[in-house]
């Protein structure tokens, strides 16, 4: 290999690594991003924003002239809120709204502490600064559990402080007032919050973590439906998303990468492309060859997107392959299938007891060899960015995930010091963990750099396609043993994933050592290898879940049917007793939601003819949830899912509608993902450009999904990703017991299966 | 590049392209109308669908000058009016139907159309109808139950 192209090599792992620590933040609610603002006391918040005077709001954008003016009576006890004498109460939804409802349900958090009346509530997209927000990032269902406390503080600091304000003019002891409907109450008279403003911005600011926090059974708000607060917009064609934004004077850019990751640009027409019609610049960007931030390419600089997209069509790059990608998955699925002959790996993850021995002892065994492919996260809205360099800064408007994480990527992407980047965030079309990854905004500061006017960089279809950071495939080789009584006492599965440093598995190409089932049986063997990659991966919904789950609830429904057990009991065996395991994984709750979901769907009921029902239950982001699928097959292996029960528990739930319609498009993304979507690549290129090869699900197939919560006594955790792991497994054990056949390659048109 | 007329939610608008330029970036990048939205550019998600003459058509692959002379009408001039939105956006709302919302302008078209002709629609019709609009973030349920909601709110209207 030349120094050439092992730098290139180097620069791919180097990526790698930015991954697996990305990945490891958002599923720990940790990392270098995320600073602890709980404690937003209102000294640090003036020390961090800048702010001075009696409620003056500096360097925030806000829609209000008096705040522009400085003369405000205002009412801002944080960086949360503003509570202006009209009683209009405008909160600051600090993350990024991906479609998951947090600009809603953050908002509503505030207002239940604020004891506010949601009519009164108006919501603004905060400014990016971690410093004072804390973590401004959506990723790993991280965004409630991480910022319940921060947000619940915020809320019930102005509301003491209004109460407090309300007790002084009534000159009565603050312990005998209440707070409630945007009201502060004493007896029979109350003061609305807008005229309470003034005094309440007066008042002492109480340290938030001594602040009284309402009691779950006090809570007005929370639990019940509300409607997303930007649907009017939404619904309108409001400009809300990134790829809207519009500047005076914006140019729009495109930017050609090679095929294949890695490659390197040796030469292009760019003389011919600068003289097409519509066309303002085009140039070499040598990039860092970072596929998270800004790798070799041509950008073509136009007066509109549609000129900057037919100059593309014109543009001939003299690519350098001698260090890209030479991925091929034909060739992958010759190697796994090699190694899929091999009862162990290169590597333990976790041995527990003797399972080699238990396997050769037990009554019965299964073996099976399980594939998925890699997927795409093809959100709808393709990647964007708005930037431009301006007055020693270079701004950004962009659809991302990590807005946090953007400030240093692209200060360090851009050599520029962090303090002269500033990010608006904007709404986005689409996450799924793709925008988890700046590099699109890297591009777009790239380009700003070249030119004087505000930049509207847009990728096609056909380039979101071939630059994702896959989902990545896998292989598992698996054996399983039961003893006479049918009980399953041994567990073998040789996982075959993939790396890039030829050390560790690629970003959500892990199984840790926690993985179900290996807390729950006395035997127990996981072992790991590895094939070489060049693909970039990366965090899809539910990382590592959303493959590793269908295999694992397949195949104990295998082992199930293997040993004539009726499956739900057979899972509820395998829960044993209610308790705590290594990963959070609580084995009461998840027997509570197998029965709630079984229940619901009436298993074990009468069937009509060629109908099938199939249970799976997974574990992830700390959200327990089973799912009941309900198909039928006809003599073409045309499947109909007619139906979905999910079961979850995700403890209290903030706004009942968002969570059910998180549930109900995750059961849709799900049935989608395995029926019949993947990435395949020869030759270091995806071989799928658009939407014709990548057929993402449509009206005339969804099923019926119905959701079910049950709000344990637990802190409430997220729902844009754990109702999507049982999906897959729950539709093919149905497919099994409608037919008798075992999906054990996804997608399912893989096997001949289709809708 | 040409001087091109359209007349888009009723409005003439007069705007200087390449006639072949899709409506889609006619609209986006030349009128200031980013409702309509670019996913594909291939007529496959429906998220450019547009009325012309009350047709549902994909403003991607639509080049402008053959809607010159038509209405056009987009999600920016779906509501009745600027207080009063169209039944299908308030069902929307009502039923809390976007995620993402990236897709549910054309969603939104596409079932104004459809109910434009066929004022109580079946499953069937909505599938038929709604086939060309993917939305990524799986909301199909929510759209059939706000289609079937708006289709029963104006009925009530009109037998007022």
């Amino acid at each position: 290999m030349s120094a050439r192209a092992d730098s290139a090599l180097e620069a791919m792992v180097g990526a790698d690594q930015h991954l697996r620590e990305l990945m490891h933040d958002i599923e720990q609610g940790s990392g270098a991003a995320k600073v602890r603002a709980c404690k937003l006391d209102r000294r640090t918040f003036l020390k961090l924003t800048g702010m001075a005077g009696g409620g003056l709001l500096l360097g925030f954008q806000v829609s209000d002239t008096r705040a522009a003016t400085g003369i405000t009576a205002d009412f801002v006890p944080n960086a949360f809120l503003r509570i202006s004498p009209r009683g209009q109460i405008l909160i600051y939804s600090k993350g990024p709204e991906i479609g998951q409802g947090i600009k809603t349900a953050f908002p509503l958090i505030i207002a239940e502490e604020l004891d506010a009346k949601w009519s009164d509530v108006v919501v603004e997209q905060a400014p990016v600064n971690p410093a004072v927000y804390g973590r401004q990032s959506a990723g790993g269902s991280r965004s409630i559990p991480d910022s319940w406390d921060q947000l619940r503080q915020a809320g019930a600091v102005a509301r003491s402080m209004l109460i407090g304000a309300a007790a002084s003019a009534w000159k009565v002891p603050a312990a005998e007032c209440t707070a409630r409907d945007s009201a502060v109450w004493h007896g029979k008279r109350s003061l609305e919050y807008g005229a309470l403003a003034a005094k309440a911005a007066a008042q002492p600011v109480p340290d938030p973590a001594t602040v009284k926090l309402k009691q779950r059974s006090e809570y007005r708000l929370l639990g019940k439906s509300y409607t997303g607060v930007d649907n009017r917009k939404v619904v309108t064609g409001a400009p809300l998303f990134g790829i809207d934004q519009w500047l005076p004077g914006l140019k729009f850019a495109v930017y050609e990468k090679c095929p294949a990751t890695g490659g390197k640009v040796r030469g292009a027409n760019l003389d011919e492309i600068k003289r097409l019609p519509g066309v303002r610049d085009a140039f070499v960007i040598e990039g860092n060859g970072k596929p998270t931030e800004v790798m070799p390419g041509v950008a073509i600089i136009a007066d509109t997107t549609w000129a900057a997209f037919q100059a593309r069509k014109q543009l001939r790059v003299d690519w350098d392959e001698s260090g890209a990608s030479k991925d091929s998955w034909k060739g992958i699925l010759g190697r796994a299938a090699q190694l899929g002959k091999q009862a162990t790996g290169e590597k333990t993850t976790i041995s527990v007891g003797d399972t080699t021995a238990a396997l050769t002892s037990a009554a019965k065994t299964v073996d099976a060899f399980y594939t998925y492919p890699f997927v795409a996260h093809a959100p709808l809205e393709p990647q964007n960015c708005t930037a431009w360099a301006h007055d020693g800064i270079v701004e950004f408007w962009a659809p991302t995930q990590t807005a946090d994480r953007a400030l240093q990527t692209v200060a360090g992407a851009l050599g520029v010091p962090v303090e002269q980047i500033k990010i608006n965030q904007t709404r986005v079309g689409g996450g799924f963990g793709r925008r988890l990854m700046n590099d699109y905004v890297c591009e777009a500061g790239a380009i700003a750099q070249r030119t004087r006017a505000p930049v509207k960089l847009v990728w096609t279809r056909e380039q979101d396609m071939a630059h994702d950071f896959y989902r990545p495939g896998g292989f598992h080789a698996l054996a399983g043993g039961l003893d006479p009584s049918g009980k399953l006492v041994a567990w073998r599965n040789h996982f075959i994933t993939f790396s890039t440093d030829g050390t560790n598995p690629v970003s959500g190409g892990n199984m840790p050592e926690q993985e179900f089932p290996a807390q729950n049986l006395p035997n127990y063997l996981l072992t790991q290898s590895m094939l070489p990659l060049a693909t970039p991966c990366g965090p899809w919904r539910a990382p590592r879940s959303c493959s590793v789950a269908w295999v694992i609830q397949s195949f104990l429904h295998e082992l199930a049917v293997a040993g004539g057990r009726d499956h739900r009991d057979f899972l509820l065996e395998i829960m044993g007793q209610p308790r705590l395991l290594q990963g959070g994984l609580n084995t009461g709750r998840a027997a509570e939601v197998i029965r709630l979901a079984t229940e619901k769907a009436g298993w074990g009921r009468k069937l009509p003819q060629g109908h099938g029902l199939g249970l799976a239950f997974h574990f992830s982001h700390a959200g327990h949830f089973a799912e009941v699928a309900e198909v039928s097959v006809d003599p073409g292996k045309r499947i109909r899912l007619h139906r979905v029960v999910v079961a979850g528990d995700i403890g209290p739930i903030v706004n009942m509608s968002g969570a059910m319609n998180q549930s109900e498009g995750a059961v849709v993304d799900g049935f989608s993902t395995m029926l019949g979507l993947e990435v395949t690549m020869e030759g270091g290129r995806v071989e799928q450009s658009n939407f014709h090869q990548y057929a993402l699900l449509r009206m005339p197939h969804h099923p019926k999904v119905e959701v079910h919560f049950i709000q344990s006594e637990n802190p409430p955790t997220g729902v844009g990703e754990p109702a999507l792991p049982p999906v897959a497994p729950a539709i093919c054990n149905a497919i099994f017991a409608a037919t008798g056949h075992r999906v054990r390659t996804l997608p399912l048109s893989r096997e001949g299966f289709g809708v | 590049m040409s001087a091109m007329t359209l007349r888009i939610n009723g409005t003439t608008r007069t705007t200087d392209v390449d006639p072949e330029t899709p409506l889609l970036w006619v609209l986006r990048d030349s009128l200031g109308l980013p409702g309509t939205k670019y996913g594909c550019g291939m007529a496959l998600c429906g998220a450019c669908t547009v009325l012309v003459d009350g047709q549902p058509v994909r403003a991607c692959t639509t080049p402008a000058s053959s809607v010159a002379g038509k209405n056009v009408t987009t999600i920016e001039g779906l509501a009745t009016s600027p207080t009063e939105l169209h039944p299908l956006q308030r069902a929307w709302i009502e039923h809390d139907v976007p995620q993402c919302g990236y897709c549910q302008a054309g969603q939104l078209m596409s079932a104004a159309a459809l109910l434009a002709r066929t004022p109580k629609p079946t499953d069937a019709d909505i599938d038929a109808a709604m086939a060309g609009n993917i939305c990524r973030c799986g909301t199909y349920q929510r759209i059939r139950a706000a289609i079937h909601s708006a289709a029963g709110q104006i009925a009530q209207e009109k037998s007022r």
